[in-house]
């Protein structure tokens, strides 16, 4: 029944509540997908198939990133230190979905504790881009992207602090949506940096992306950030972008992209005016210092956030310590890899009294900027665009040595993290590697005010259908 | 050299009686099994968040308006990191810069500070040394970990060791008036220490203080401080320097130890507690906790001494025990025509020599003894129904038994002689029985009169007023 896999969850969702195609049996498809996962996608994988469900996502299968909570089942955040942890809850994002009659598929494979752009720093080998498979599918939520996009499942979740669900949508060829900072709840969600985090989607097209945050969104006593979208979400529908004011921000668009997103994404422009819409080159004077103040806050509150790792209550202990100190340092020592020690250092370090002011002070007032740049933007102009990535998936193991390098994968995606807006990416086209080789996906990232999600998504929606978009991989990586 | 003043701050904390945690929803106890008031919130769980205790706030408030503070509009929630294993978040979630109040006062002392946070896990260390370095094994309890509690700190106003411990001792009568803590210190939920210093008198200046822990009553806090303020002037007086430092009191030997400056070299590393907004009382909270306020000790002492003439002594004994001032009101209410000055004497004299002697733990409230059965009691004393001497054996008889005073007087036949030639022929027969004494009487020795009176009121049953068996004796004899 590959037929079956071929169907978007929306679609398959209608079918299913229409009785045409029985819960359980599109379930069994894609377990048997999942089951031949060549990628190193999945960390963990059910077992079991479902019986008939009701609700909106009846019967549909969802790859969840491995860093959500799920009561009895392995979650590890991609981290040494949690291996063979099973949590005694479930975060609400994924009882939302189980609320909305979807089931967990499996666990994906990510960037430990979400730190990283290549889903190269998990402790359980990196994920492989379906695209080519000696590239990175982008992360930290590569496990799930590579899912969506290599085929070994219909939908995702994941987390996005700076970038973590667009900028693997972007390198894998699906949708990547980051909803408004307290759009869904983060209960149950393992913290990297949270003021930033925010769960997402990552599906195969915009209507997915909005049938899934239908269901995750909304206010959560357990999580006294959430406020949910008024209104809710529905599916969208608008085929035109008349009337609808875009602005480029100047000062990003400048920077180092590879010329063939240059190109994905000087065409999509037209496309935007093709359907109606205005370009206009705008300031965000600010956006461009994102990377360092992001790399200023989010380690800062990883290295509380992280301190709980500690051996004593669940997860790892090192053997051998001869007192609680000891126990401590080794654990950690050999629990955490090399870019979650960089960034707990990192972050200890500008929390610590004398720098506070010089870094944590300074990196918040720069935030403050880049929001009230984005507010100044939003006063004219409907949404902001820019290219996700600034290049096409990179080769493992080229960046891994050079954490500036990766770190500057995040630059068009940071911002928007900061000022804890909505942003989507989708997928606009295929360009070559600067520096030659087989086509790969460019993404498109489209930014609304703070709970716009709906007039995002009618745009998204909008523009994914005149671009069209139906490279896969097996095409498009044989060129 | 000049004489040294002492200069004491109080830190104190208050654990709240509320139903729940500060953070999560587990029911508060104390002296259950270990470990059974427990979930993943307080136990730190991976993707936890807090959510806060409306009824822990509600009670801050309360203490907050108590002492007189200025509530600020919104107050922010820090982290305060350290690893410890009573500390499963390797962070305490307090206030820093921006507490919940300021500025208050208690009885003359300011108040610098009330704050909310939550409370540390129990450590049992097994083992000689009872502290973790150096004992065998280290068992956390987390029942107790996550309990709200509210810091108070004063300003450095108090002056003695015995000023210090009698203010808290209002501190504690004035919070369990509000009802929001058991404020027990033997069972820690409240919790003392102490800032020490000295200068010369006049001086306004602070030393170097010591922060002193571990003084598990108020006669250990007075205990402590004494100690520390002998080891200051003595350090001082041989022309050392007092050094700033923590000290653990030992109530065995009443002996101060250094803690080990390992464990006192903290960089707290605070910053704001992403997880939550701002705590912004309503004005609607503010007016409830406003309400809520019962009349307080101090108010209560002034209103006995200057409205009802009592002597401060009494004033200060009835108002510190919220049921005793309760139950004086009710006998002063209903003892018509007498002076509550005398009312307060019988509860705080008689009454309670009467119980004590009976050798029950309640007090007048949990006593036989209807407040109005006293009243009643006071007032056949007073107008001399019955003698000074049988009410005394009345009350005897009410502690024992309860009841009516009147039905006791009458069935004892303790009813004073009104007639007074009755009373006139028993003292002559009793100065005719005792020529001695009448002789040593007519010399002058007016202390030999005892003798005489002691007969007459053998004979009456002690139901003759004293005064009236006096004056008989003199003029029988002429004197």
């Amino acid at each position: 029944m590959s037929g079956l896999l071929e169907l978007t969850v929306a679609e398959a969702a209608g079918r299913i509540a229409a009785g045409e195609i029985a819960a359980g049996e599109y379930f069994d498809a894609w377990r048997a997908a999942a089951a031949g996962d060549e990628l190193n996608a999945y960390l963990w994988r059910a077992e079991d198939g479902v019986e008939g469900t009701g609700g909106p996502l009846a019967g549909i299968p969802v790859a969840v990133k491995d860093i959500f909570c799920t009561e009895g089942v392995p979650t590890t955040a991609g981290s040494r230190i949690l291996a063979g942890y099973a949590p005694p809850y479930t975060s609400t994002a994924v009882r939302r979905l189980g609320e909305a009659g979807a089931r967990v598929l499996g666990k994906t494979n990510m960037d430990e504790f979400a730190m990283g752009s290549s889903s190269e720093n998990s402790a359980f080998g990196p994920v492989l881009n379906p695209w080519d498979r000696g590239r990175v599918p982008g992360g930290s939520s590569g496990g799930s992207a590579a899912a969506v996009g290599g085929g070994l499942a219909p939908c995702a979740i994941g987390t996005d602090t700076g970038g973590s669900i667009r900028q693997p949508a972007s390198l894998c060829g699906i949708v990547g949506l980051k909803p408004t900072y307290g759009a869904i709840s983060r209960y149950g969600m393992i913290a990297f940096a949270s003021s930033l985090d925010q769960c997402g989607a990552l599906t195969r097209d915009v209507t997915d992306a909005a049938l899934l945050l239908a269901a995750l969104q909304g206010r959560d006593p357990c999580d006294s950030t959430s406020v949910g979208i008024e209104g809710g979400v529905e599916a969208p529908s608008r085929e035109d972008l008349k009337g609808l004011r875009f602005a480029v921000p100047g000062e990003l668009a400048r920077d180092a992209i590879d010329s063939g997103v240059r190109a994905v994404f000087e065409a999509t422009l037209e496309t935007i005016e093709r359907l109606g819409g205005a370009i206009t080159e705008a300031p965000l004077p600010h956006a461009e210092h994102g990377i360092s103040a992001y790399y200023v806050i989010a380690p800062a509150e990883a290295s509380s956030n992280l301190a709980r790792y500690d051996g004593v209550r669940y997860g790892m202990r090192a053997e051998g310590a001869g007192d609680l100190t000891e126990m401590y340092e080794k654990t950690r020592a050999e629990g955490f890899g090399a870019e979650v020690k960089r960034r707990i250092m990192l972050g200890t370090y500008v929390l610590s009294s004398g720098y506070y002011d010089a870094y944590y002070g300074r990196a918040q007032r720069v935030r403050t900027k880049i929001a009230s740049d984005f507010a100044a933007a939003f006063a004219e102009f409907d949404f902001v665009v820019t290219p996700t990535s600034p290049s096409v998936a990179f080769g493992l193991g080229e960046k891994t040595d050079d954490p500036l390098a990766m770190y500057m994968s995040d630059f068009f995606t940071v911002p928007m993290s900061l000022a804890g807006l909505p942003a989507i990416s989708i997928p606009a086209g295929l360009a070559e590697p600067d520096g030659g080789g087989p086509r790969l996906p460019v993404g498109f990232q489209i930014v609304a005010p703070a709970f716009a999600e709906q007039r995002l998504l009618e745009a998204a929606f909008a523009l994914e259908r005149e671009i069209g978009f139906d490279a896969k991989p097996g095409e498009g990586a044989g060129g | 050299m000049a004489e040294l003043e002492a200069v004491i701050g109080l830190e104190i904390h208050v654990q709240l009686s509320t139903r729940t945690k500060m953070f999560c929803g587990c029911e508060l106890s104390f002296g259950d099994q270990p470990n059974v008031h427990t979930c993943p919130v307080c136990l730190a769980h991976p993707g936890v968040l807090p959510a806060p205790n409306e009824e822990a706030i509600r009670y801050a408030l309360q203490i907050a308006v108590a002492l007189e503070c200025e509530v600020a509009p919104r107050s922010i929630f820090h982290r305060k990191n350290y690893f410890y294993p009573d500390n499963p978040k390797a962070y305490q979630i307090s206030q820093y810069d921006i507490p919940l109040a300021t500025g208050g006062r208690l009885d003359d002392i300011r108040i610098h500070r009330v704050h909310l946070e939550e409370d540390a896990a129990k450590m049992i260390h097994v083992g000689e040394s009872g502290r973790i370095h150096g004992s065998g094994a280290s068992l956390v309890d987390f029942n107790r970990g996550g309990t709200p509690l509210v810091e108070i700190v004063t300003e450095p106003d108090l002056r003695s060791a015995a000023e210090a411990s009698e203010w808290a001792r209002l501190l504690r009568t004035t919070v369990r008036q509000l009802g929001v803590s058991d404020v027990n210190m033997e069972e820690g939920s409240l919790r003392c220490d102490a800032n020490v210093s000295v200068r010369p008198a006049g001086s306004e200046e602070l030393g170097v203080k010591t922060e002193l822990k571990n003084m598990n009553s108020f006669r250990f806090l007075e205990r402590g401080i004494e100690a520390e303020l002998a080891r200051q002037q003595e350090l001082i007086g041989a022309g050392a320097a007092v050094v700033q430092e923590t000290l653990h009191f030992d109530p065995r030997g009443v002996t101060l130890t250094s803690l080990r400056s390992k464990e006192e070299a903290h960089d707290y590393r605070y910053f704001p507690e992403p997880d939550l907004v701002p705590l912004a009382p309503t004005e609607q909270m503010l007016h409830e906790a406003r309400g809520s306020l019962p009349e307080l000790p101090a108010a209560r002492i002034e209103r006995y001494r200057e409205e009802m003439g009592l002597p401060p002594e009494a004033a200060a004994q009835l108002a510190a025990d919220p049921e005793a001032a309760v139950y004086f009101e009710r006998a002063a209410g209903a003892a018509a025509g007498v002076e509550p000055r005398v009312v307060a004497n019988w509860v705080t004299g008689e009454l309670a020599a009467a119980l004590r002697q009976e050798g029950g733990e309640a007090g007048a409230t949990g006593s036989k003894v209807e407040p109005e059965a006293l009243a009643a009691l006071v007032v056949m004393v007073q107008e001399k129904r019955i003698s000074h001497g049988s009410g005394k054996t009345v009350l005897a008889a009410l502690v024992a038994e309860g009841g009516e005073p009147g039905a006791i007087v009458e069935r004892e036949g303790l009813a004073q002689i009104s007639d007074s030639g009755e009373l006139e022929a028993i003292v002559a027969t009793a100065v005719d029985a005792n020529p001695e004494a009448a002789a040593q009487i007519r010399a002058g020795n007016g202390r030999a009169i005892g003798a005489i009176v002691g007969a007459v009121m053998r004979e009456t049953k002690g139901r003759a007023d004293g005064a009236e068996v006096n004056r008989l004796i003199r003029d029988r004899l002429g004197v």
